[in-house]
């Protein structure tokens, strides 16, 4: 078969294709969103009539991928780590209701917090909610297991987490493709009660989800994903999960690993393999990419039977991704270092463009501010939260998505004068419109700026479901029609826009001013596809 | 065969298209390879850096380990002082455009950064802007890095002229005749050396 090179997220995308994909539902966030652009841009993906707009928020995209489950059709959703808390809803429940067609979460984690605000390993939601999860080791990988999720899937009537991190998502290999699927016929299933989870029927199904972990573990232990690698130093057994994998063999490359290796891959952890290794070795050091899930399983809360190494007792640095040399160490091998970096070498943080329309709303919200002192705007997710940042310094707040309206109603119920908003249009569509009605219905006086460049800009301008329709939004949420105030953020109207704020900042009611023009990044984007 | 890659420089100077060429190429030769590159928030005016490895056998790492990279090739010379840790200090080659790129208050001294980037046992540090703007393409900076670096690539410049006529393509045969200028322009200057 054809061999293309594709980064990780892209093999996630092509394989969903081959094996019978019907829709893709998200929403963008770092390293999760080129899984959905592949299918966006792939001419096959249209022959196939594939549906991939994007959601809302991760909670509609996971709700609308488990209707299109219902209909017995194939479907996928994708997220960054944080869009799984967004969904944690429907995430949880489905494993309850399970799915018909099958069902695939892609779960992209960021340890090391690259372009994230935590590094929340997604292995403890599928945990929690009982759900499989697979986790490739490489692009390849990455491709064979969406084929075989999809026929796990609907073999347990599960959804199926396939959880990834930064370094595969953004890293490119050669992949070789398998033949196609064609896509699911609408198919409800034979239980017509299986997705009404009442009480007394979720009590049913809930039983059911737990009989299923015994055959789930049973499939980790015979699908041929998780190994078990012999070794003759029986000191030392590497229970190696994902991508830890590679830098564990980075350490050997002209060499065969002294020591016996579990590679992990699958979920969940297959106890008689775990046995296997923990009976045989007289140590045993985990290597789990993000948090120490199952280090802590492993070694108990009392931490009396063999010595187990890891993120847990300082083998392994607590927080932060692996890499070879952090690999190499907890094994006590000697790692080759480079030159000293000198020291004039500055940093170099990201920043908003030249051009951004956010620097000019940032210019006229700090002037306005002066009068009332530091410390009162709330801000949110996306490039605006680099107003956090010199030479604006211009928000106390980024939590998380929409919290910027919510926060700024909390504060101002605390008495804080004025309680001012920062939030981008697409966060504002996310997360951001429930708040404002909570603003409105009890009446307090916050100033919210929605900062509309027309597009999803940090993850690389993918379309906003704002676009064109913020005022209404505002408007039908009950936001007074003489409060919600349209400016053009250029220098040229800068002091007519300042005015603007200034009345807002002053009026003791819910007021919104919309900031609109277009992404420098975008309208580039846009200019040059029109020229081509 | 094994060669491991740091391409690196800011935001939009064409670093990751070259990883593409690179990648391309060695594929093309039937190599193994893996490139890690950064994405997202990073790539705002920030530092942008990309892994690139090429063997004829199987890689297991996507991120190269420190003091093993046999070429840092950077389109900015700052840049390519960041990524030292990674480069094998006895054989490693760095390969970069001199001209800083200036987005920061506290970018050091042009001359304290060459002195830098000069301290290191094999470097060629250039002015590649110039070169670009004499084989006609002022926007082939980072080609004409690719053409300098390709004398320790140890893959074909043909192959390299292959894969740019596939990825450029798209956009008409002006560019992609301008940036094989690019890159030949850079490659003589490897040659004179």
């Amino acid at each position: 078969m054809e061999k293309l090179l594709l980064l990780g997220d892209e093999a996630i995308a092509q394989a969903a294709i081959d094996a019978g994909l019907s829709g893709i539902f998200g929403y963008p966030g770092t390293p999760s969103t080129e899984i959905t652009e592949y299918i966006q841009g792939s001419k096959e993906a249209k022959e196939k009539g594939i549906r991939s707009n994007w959601g809302a928020n991760e909670k509609t995209a996971m709700e609308a991928a488990l209707g299109m489950s219902y209909a017995g059709k194939r479907a996928m959703f994708t997220c960054k780590h944080v869009g799984i808390n967004v969904a944690a809803d429907p995430f949880m429940n489905s494993a309850i209701t399970g799915a018909n067609g099958g069902l695939i979460y892609i779960a992209a984690d960021d340890p090391s917090m690259h372009s994230s605000q935590d590094e929340q390993d997604s292995r403890f939601f599928a945990d929690f909610a009982m759900i499989p999860v697979l986790e490739p080791s490489n692009q390849q990988e990455a491709y064979d297991m969406v084929h075989y999720a999809f026929d796990l899937s609907e073999e347990f009537h599960i959804p199926v987490m396939i959880r990834i991190t930064t370094r595969l998502a953004h890293s490119r290999a050669g992949v070789v493709r398998r033949a196609q699927r064609v896509q699911n016929e609408i198919k409800l299933h034979e239980n017509p009660k299986q997705f009404i989870l009442l009480p007394a029927i979720a009590r049913k199904q809930y039983r059911e989800l737990l009989a299923k972990q015994e055959p789930l573990m049973k499939a980790a232990q015979t699908s041929g994903y998780n190994k078990f690698i012999p070794g003759k130093d029986k000191s030392l057994g590497i229970i190696a999960c994902g991508l830890s994998y590679n830098y564990l063999m980075e350490n050997f490359q002209n060499e065969v690993c002294p020591y016996p290796i579990l590679k992990i891959t699958q979920y969940p952890m297959p106890e008689e393999m775990v046995n296997q290794i923990y009976e045989e070795c007289d140590s045993i050091l985990v290597l789990e990419e993000g948090q120490p899930l199952y280090e802590r399983l492993l070694r108990g809360l009392l931490n009396k039977g063999k010595k187990v190494m890891g993120r847990l007792d300082g083998s392994i640095p607590r927080d932060g991704e692996l890499n070879p040399a952090i690999v190499g160490s907890a094994l006590g091998l000697p790692v080759s270092k480079g030159l000293p970096i000198p020291s004039i070498v500055a940093p170099r943080p990201p920043k908003l463009c030249v051009g951004c329309p956010h620097i000019d709303s940032y210019n006229a919200i700090n002037e306005a501010m002066v009068e009332y002192g530091v410390g009162k705007v709330f801000s949110d997710i996306g490039c605006y939260t680099l107003g956090a940042l010199p030479p604006y310094n211009a928000i106390y707040s980024t939590v998380d998505m929409g919290a910027s309206i919510t926060m700024a109603k909390g504060a101002a119920e605390a008495g804080l004068r004025p309680a001012v908003a920062v939030i981008g249009d697409s966060t504002f569509t996310h997360s951001g419109m429930t708040g404002l009605l909570d603003c409105v219905v009890d009446n307090v006086p916050v100033t919210v700026l929605i900062l509309d460049n027309e597009t999803t800009g940090m993850t690389g301008s993918q379309d906003s479901s704002a676009t064109g329709r913020i005022e209404a939004i505002c408007q039908g949420i009950g936001v007074h029609p003489d409060h919600i105030r349209v400016l053009n953020p250029l220098k040229k109207f800068h002091e007519e826009n300042l005015k603007v704020v200034k009345e807002e900042l002053a009026y003791q009611g819910v007021s919104v001013i919309i900031p609109r023009r277009d992404c420098i990044v975008a309208a580039n984007k846009k200019r040059k596809a029109a020229k081509a | 065969m094994k060669i491991d890659i740091i391409l690196c420089g800011v935001g939009g100077m064409g670093a990751l298209s070259t990883a593409a060429i690179i990648s391309k190429a060695a594929l093309d030769m039937g190599m193994y390879m893996k490139q890690a590159e950064t994405h997202g928030m990073s790539q705002r005016g920030g530092d942008v850096q990309s892994h690139l490895r090429l063997s004829d056998k199987e890689i297991a790492s996507d991120l190269i380990p420190d003091g093993q990279c046999d070429l840092i090739l950077s389109v900015e010379p700052m840049e390519a002082l960041r990524y030292l840790n990674f480069l094998n200090k006895d054989t490693g080659w760095v390969i970069t455009n001199e001209n800083p790129f200036i987005n920061i208050p506290n970018y050091p001294e042009k001359e304290e950064v060459i002195a830098e980037v000069k301290k290191v046992k094999n470097s060629i540090v250039f002015d590649a802007d110039q070169i670009a703007r004499e084989a006609g393409n002022p926007k082939g900076t980072n080609m004409v890095v690719l053409g300098a670096a390709s004398k320790y690539l140890r893959i074909d410049i043909e192959k390299l002229e292959d894969a740019i006529k596939d990825i450029f393509s798209r956009k008409g045969e002006a560019i992609v005749n301008a940036n094989i200028d690019a890159l030949r322009a850079g490659r003589k200057v490897a040659d004179n050396i």
